[in-house]
């Protein structure tokens, strides 16, 4: 989120699409209410299925699933045409006014520099023309033909009203009362806030709806102001702080990027990350990166990251790949080049794509650690459970170990929410019978590897022997050890640069703010967003102050929410170029004449002029993109892609399949399937009543949904005969599932391109152990593809065929 | 039985069989047991009548189980003593008469088979609201039959069998009134005969016709 | 729970209310508010109460819809009950969520039906609840209820409802549900405040163009407990069968009325006429006479 759950009740308009927020965060959603209820915020849900939240909205439209950049960037075109652009916010702080080099272009679904046989892009002509000082240039009129907003306006001409409906079978009345509605908030004191999750990233094309949707909040001046912004809904307690924390194949803590095998030293590693400024006078803040990077190293191998060895540079590991991402994870697996997996937290039979696959894939391993308070399908895809896990366990000569971990109740630590919040918490009970935490086992192996490389050498054993272990008990290092060392602490005293006599930071003391960092092997920090969680001054995360002075939502001091304790992201924006506020009654913070102050902390430097510095201080331009230069695999604008199995063709390129820079794996084209074989369109999702494949162990969440369904609507069903709570069996290019029916009103055929489009709705949550029915999971269906930036599965789209069955032979 | 059977009292007329007094006194005692429970789930100032039976919960378990009983029973009364009861055109001389009757003056009433009209009203009358009381009982024994009707059918299902209890307790107040009043008859349930005068009193017709039995049953006895 | 050092207001069969009855205090009544409009189906409160209650439901089936359990049981005391509804005046769908539950009537049904002193209670705070120490399972109460509520354990064979966290009232706590509720679509105070609040929630679906907006505080019962905010309280049925004008049946009031009085009357008045008859009358006896023209017939057959 940029901003956070309790400022959500600040709003005047909720737009809740690639989400259902009541249902998967009911308990988020009490600030939705609390808007509806205090400030007379309207509510519009946009979805393929009438959700729960729909049942509490203002407003509903249905969407066919996976078109929902037709969607926005036909509300981009509404806004342009209709004038309902924050002009002044779009004019200063967006990347409108910047000219795009020649060369550059967009035709029939691609852009310039497509090779179809890579199914990638060169990127070199999606780029800003410089001047002589290597600043983009500008034209602030507007008028230029190549400048962002021009490009923008003739890239979204073709999205109008009509053809909208056309792909997105939302009703074109539907469609024009929402962008009405959402039009409104282009006055610099109205504002809306997006809440969306899964609903938008499980696509082939995840990343670009999001930034889509972005765009369409930098044009109504929604960034940066309270009750505004991009608010993604983390789909787990702590997933926000496992990309903080960097737990993908190629990134390091707070965002910083692993080196790849094509940067063999550090000067190399920094030229790409150097994050120059392209407007004068700007504030590119990622130009810290060096500082940030090289305290990240300090506090891996401490004394043994130096000057001289680049601070350990050659201790890390580096790509030869773009990633390592799940999807590829398990397609080595299949091809049996990846052969021992550890899976702690995680339960990939149920929840990655192509469930087959995914059973084939870790019957070919040679071992499988499953780290989990709970008991897996993963740990268990040997056995045989009939028709929902058909496996045959003679043949599988997979060893594995299953190591039962502390539950979150049984632990300490703190957890990283949506609104960027680490909120500490303590164990409610102590762990039982030989359960061990996960840092126990993690530190285990650390010590074991540690000796065998000590005792037998190896090939590079650098790395491991001198990875920093100070800890109290090198056993089980403690929570907050651990967290003490992710803030960062000063190695070296650093002296005043303004009197040598005195000390700016005292060697020993914790580092107190990231701005502290330095890249002279003086400071350490784990993760330098997290810097100044866990200070001298105490665990910041452990503060439980519920004041809210300013009556906004800050809550300043409870919990530490990053990066600096700071509330809502790009605030800045929130005030004109002479720093009033576009919104006085709802300002995170003010230019006083000297400073910025107010409730929040500023996202900008605290003595930053309004009229010189531009607020978005992230990006190089210091102003929003809305034209992304070379930064995402699949277009510096989002163009409407169908996904890769989709009921009619691409309206506006029909020649073209899917996201064309997504990347998809040999074999799993060939199991993608048709619209004559699989015709009805299909989407996944969480209940309420469940999360994940957690809580059907427990019995109560059992009995709130105790059998696998799916949903269909009444014309389907009537079509098809089937009767609501009867069996039916639902198959993919990939597989089958057998569930019960649950005819409803809530679905509707939709026309899209004059043809009739039926949904089916398959919730996850079933497996074949638990508290519940056994059920089949949603990815027995699922295809193997991700999204062309992050390779996010495309679990929200997808083809299907269903017919009425009696039922599952084993159960 | 042989007539000398008769002579074991010399002035007894015999009246019910071994096994019609056994079915009666089931029936009776039935009854009663159901009129106590019953009244005292009927009305909180009775209550206290479920001790009798160990408490508000055995009470309520064990009366549907006495209803089934007394449904039996009186069915087995019925059943022996249906084509006795079956009304005629004395009953309706009978019924006119009735003060006369409750004056104890029957000499000038016309004279009565095996049941007078009262009887035959008290028995019919059971009857009907036996059937009443088994079925509306049937529809709130909610420990088996629940599901089968619809909440609104046992609201009327409990004031229907309300309704008949109260009806079927004053009918066997009459019942065990005219017992009473009527001295002699009481024999007639415990000892199986009556005296002949009370039969002349209370039955003639009845009797003139067992006088004649046995003369007419001679031949082929 | 009827234990709790609450003060009784009345109690089931007993003459009269209760010996020194409080009548029920207006300053004191509680209330819970459940806000249909603000209600997501989430099931929190289910899982609540059964936590709460310390209560365990069998994991069902499903059977086509949304709705689990299907129905109230002896375990599940609420129950979010989900309606699909085509509005045809607007032309859009609306689902209709309510949390169906006991709505501690103050002219509460299975009080009036129940035939065990002391098993059916409302406090002077206005809630309902069953003792279960008292309670001796003949199901009156179901039968009394006009919101179709109490259920008979097939296990311990005795009633159950929710009690409105009498337990957590006592003690100045709120119910677990209104607790456990993300939205606050369940408020709980003092009726009065509940009514304030709903009268401001009216207000905001009024100028959403839910014009029939409004608050279902049915008075056929008296009032209830537990109110309901309704986008439409102009057609109360329309949310899972909600009685529009719920009342104790009047078949009830007619058993447990008129019946029960005229009834003890009438068995008292034929007792009593026999009494009085054998009074005036005497003893209806076989005279000598008798005997001497019966044995004449009986002779007459030998």
């Amino acid at each position: 989120m940029t901003n956070s759950w309790t400022d959500i009740k600040n709003t005047d308009l909720v737009l809740i699409m690639g989400g259902n927020a009541a249902e998967a965060h009911p308990c988020g959603f009490k600030w939705v209410t609390e808007a509806k209820a205090n400030r007379g915020a309207k509510l519009i849900v946009v979805d393929p299925r009438y959700t729960r939240s729909a049942s509490v909205a203002d407003y509903y439209a249905p969407i066919r699933q996976g078109t929902d950049i037709a969607f926005l960037l036909g509300v981009i075109a509404y806004l342009i045409k209709n004038d309902k652009i924050q002009w002044e916010y779009t004019r200063n702080y967006t990347s409108a006014p910047l000219i795009v080099k020649e060369g550059f272009g967009y035709k029939d679904g691609l852009f310039t520099g497509y090779d179809e046989s890579k199914r990638d892009y060169d990127r070199a002509s999606w780029d800003y023309e410089f001047d002589e000082q290597g600043f983009a240039k500008v034209d602030p009129t507007l008028q230029h033909p190549r400048c962002v907003w021009n490009l923008l306006k003739e890239h979204v001409a073709q999205y109008t009203p009509e053809t909208v409906s056309r792909i997105c079978g939302t009703p074109k009345e539907a469609f024009l009362k929402i962008a009405e509605m959402i039009g409104e908030t282009s006055a610099p004191d109205k504002v809306m806030t997006s809440m969306y999750a899964l609903g938008w990233t499980q696509h082939s094309k995840g990343s670009q709806n999001i930034r889509c949707m972005a765009m369409l909040q930098l044009l109504l001046g929604n960034m940066g102001m309270m009750g505004g912004g991009m608010n993604a809904l983390r789909g787990h307690s702590n997933i926000q702080g496992l990309t903080d924390l960097g737990l993908m194949s190629n990134l390091l803590p707070g965002y910083l990027t692993l080196a790849t095998d094509r940067e063999p030293d550090l000067e190399t590693y920094m030229k790409t990350r150097g994050f120059k400024p392209m407007r004068p006078g700007q504030t590119s803040f990622w130009q810290n990166y060096k500082k940030f990077f090289v305290s990240f190293q300090k506090s891996m191998w401490g004394a043994a990251a130096t000057a001289e060895n680049q601070w350990g540079y050659d201790f890390l590991p580096k790509l030869d790949l773009p990633s390592y991402d799940v999807l590829r994870a398990f397609e080595l697996m299949h091809q049996g080049k990846m052969n021992g997996y550890f899976c702690q937290g995680f339960n990939p039979l149920m929840s990655f794509p192509n469930k087959n696959k995914i059973r084939a894939a870790l019957g070919k391993l040679k071992f499988l650690v499953v780290m989990d308070p709970l008991q897996t399908e993963t740990a268990r895809f040997w056995e045989n459970h009939g028709e929902f896990n058909p496996s045959d366990p003679s043949k599988v000569q997979t060893e594995v170990f299953e190591l039962p971990t502390t539950l979150f109740a049984e632990d300490e630590g703190s957890l990283t929410n949506s609104s960027r919040w680490l909120q500490w918490h303590w164990p409610g009970q102590d762990k039982r019978f030989e359960i061990r935490s996960d840092v126990w086992v993690v530190a285990q192996i650390f010590r074991r590897l540690k000796a065998l490389y000590e005792k037998e050498g190896g090939a590079y054993p650098d790395a491991m022997k001198a990875l920093t272990w100070e800890y109290a008990n090198p056993d089980e290092p403690s929570p907050e050890e651990l967290a003490r060392e992710i803030n960062g602490k000063v190695l070296e005293d650093v002296p005043d640069p303004a009197d040598p006599s005195k000390k700016l930071l005292e060697k020993g003391k914790q580092v107190p703010a990231f701005a502290m960092l330095r890249d002279d092997g003086t400071t350490s920090s784990g993760n330098w967003i997290y810097c100044g969680c866990f200070t001298d001054a105490g665990n910041m995360m452990a503060r439980r102050d519920n004041r809210d002075p300013s009556g906004l939502g800050v809550y300043q001091n409870w919990s530490f929410s990053w990066p600096a304790n700071r509330r809502v992201l790009y605030n800045r924006a929130s005030a004109d170029l002479q720093g009033k506020p576009w919104d006085a009654k709802r300002s995170p913070i003010a230019w006083d004449g000297s400073k910025w102050s107010g409730p929040d902390i500023p996202d900008i430097a605290p003595t930053a002029k309004p009229d010189q510095v531009m607020p978005f201080i992230m990006t190089n331009e210091g102003v929003g993109r809305l034209f992304v230069r070379n930064m995402m695999k699949d277009g510096p604008f989002p163009v409407h892609y169908e996904p890769f199995e989709s009921p009619v063709a691409n309206v506006i390129a029909p020649k073209v399949r899917g996201n064309p820079a997504a990347r998809v794996f040999k074999g799993d084209m060939e199991q993608f399937g048709d619209a004559k074989e699989f015709p009805y369109a299909a989407v996944t999702y969480r209940l309420t009543e469940h999360f994940h494949y957690w809580t059907k162990h427990n019995q109560v969440n059992a009995v709130m949904q105790p059998e696998f369904f799916v949903e269909i609507s009444e014309e389907l069903a009537r079509e098809k005969g089937i009767q609501k709570g009867g069996w039916v069996r639902v198959d993919s290019a990939r597989g089958f599932v057998k569930a019960k029916a649950v005819v409803t009103k809530r679905i509707k055929p939709m026309t899209c391109d004059g043809k009739t489009v039926h949904v089916v709705g398959i919730p996850i949550h079933w497996g074949f152990i638990g508290a519940t029915k056994k059920g089949f999971g949603a990815n027995s269906l699922t295809p193997f593809v991700g999204d062309a930036n992050i390779e996010t599965p495309e679990f929200k789209a997808f083809l299907v065929d269903i017919r009425a069955d009696t039922g599952p032979a084993t159960s | 039985m042989s007539p000398s059977n008769d002579t074991i009292e010399r002035h007894a007329v015999s009246r019910y069989t071994t096994g019609a007094r056994l079915n009666h006194w089931v029936t009776a005692i039935s009854l009663i047991l159901l009129a106590l429970s019953g009244m005292a789930l009927f009305t909180p100032s009775l209550f206290f009548l479920t001790g009798l039976f160990g408490g508000g919960t055995l009470t309520r378990e064990i009366h549907p189980w006495i209803g089934v009983v007394l449904f039996f029973s009186f069915a087995g009364l019925f059943v022996r003593f249906v084509r006795l009861n079956l009304w005629n055109a004395d009953d309706t001389r009978w019924m006119r008469n009735l003060g006369a009757v409750m004056r104890a003056d029957e000499e000038n009433v016309a004279e009565v088979g095996k049941y007078n009209a009262g009887q035959k009203l008290v028995f019919w009358g059971m009857s009907l609201l036996i059937l009443v009381l088994i079925t509306s009982g049937l529809a709130i024994w909610d420990e088996y039959f629940f599901a089968y009707t619809t909440i609104d059918q046992k609201r009327f299902a409990v004031l229907a069998h309300a309704l008949a209890a109260v009806g079927a307790i004053t009918i066997w107040i009459v019942h065990v009134y005219a017992a009473i009043w009527v001295r002699g008859t009481v024999r007639a349930m415990t000892r199986g005969t009556v005296t002949a005068g009370w039969a002349y009193r209370h039955h003639r017709k009845w009797l003139r016709q067992k006088a004649a039995e046995p003369a007419q049953r001679a031949p082929g006895a | 729970m009827a234990d709790i050092a609450l003060e009784l207001a009345r109690q089931s069969a007993t003459a009269g209310g209760i010996t020194g009855a409080l009548a029920p205090k207006d300053d004191f009544q509680v209330s819970k508010l459940i806000d249909t409009s603000k209600c997501i189906g989430c099931k929190a409160c289910q899982v609540a109460c059964l936590e709460w209650n310390d209560l365990r439901e069998q994991v069902g089936v499903n059977t086509g819809v949304y709705d689990n359990p299907h129905d109230l049981t002896e375990n599940t005391w609420t129950l979010i009950r989900f309606t699909e509804w085509d509005n045809t005046a607007t032309g859009r769908l609306e689902w209709l969520i309510r949390k169906d539950g006991c709505m501690h009537c103050a002219d509460p049904g299975c009080l009036k039906a129940c035939p065990s002193p002391g098993a059916i209670v409302q406090y002077t705070n206005g809630i309902v609840d069953f003792n279960h120490s008292a309670c001796i399972g003949c199901g009156y109460c179901i039968k009394g209820c006009p919101f179709n509520i109490p259920r008979i354990s097939k296990t311990t064979e005795k009633a159950y409802k929710c009690t409105l966290c009498v337990d957590r009232v006592a003690v100045g706590q709120g119910p677990a549900c209104a607790k456990a509720c993300p939205t606050q679509a369940i408020s709980f105070g003092t009726k009065a405040q509940m009514k304030q609040l709903a009268e401001k929630r009216v207000a905001d679906l009024k100028s959403r163009g839910f014009d029939q907006a409004g608050l279902y505080d049915p008075p056929g019962v008296g009032g209830t407990h537990v109110m309901y905010v309704l986008h439409h309280n102009d057609r109360p049925q329309l949310y899972a069968s909600l009685p529009d004008n719920p009342r104790i049946s009047p078949v009830v009031e007619l058993w447990k009325g008129a019946v029960k009085y005229a009834g003890i009357a009438l068995m008292g008045v034929a007792a009593l006429t026999g009494v009085l008859h054998h009074t005036v009358m005497g003893a209806n006896r076989v005279t000598a006479r008798d005997e001497e023209e019966g044995e004449k017939i009986q002779e007459g057959r030998k």
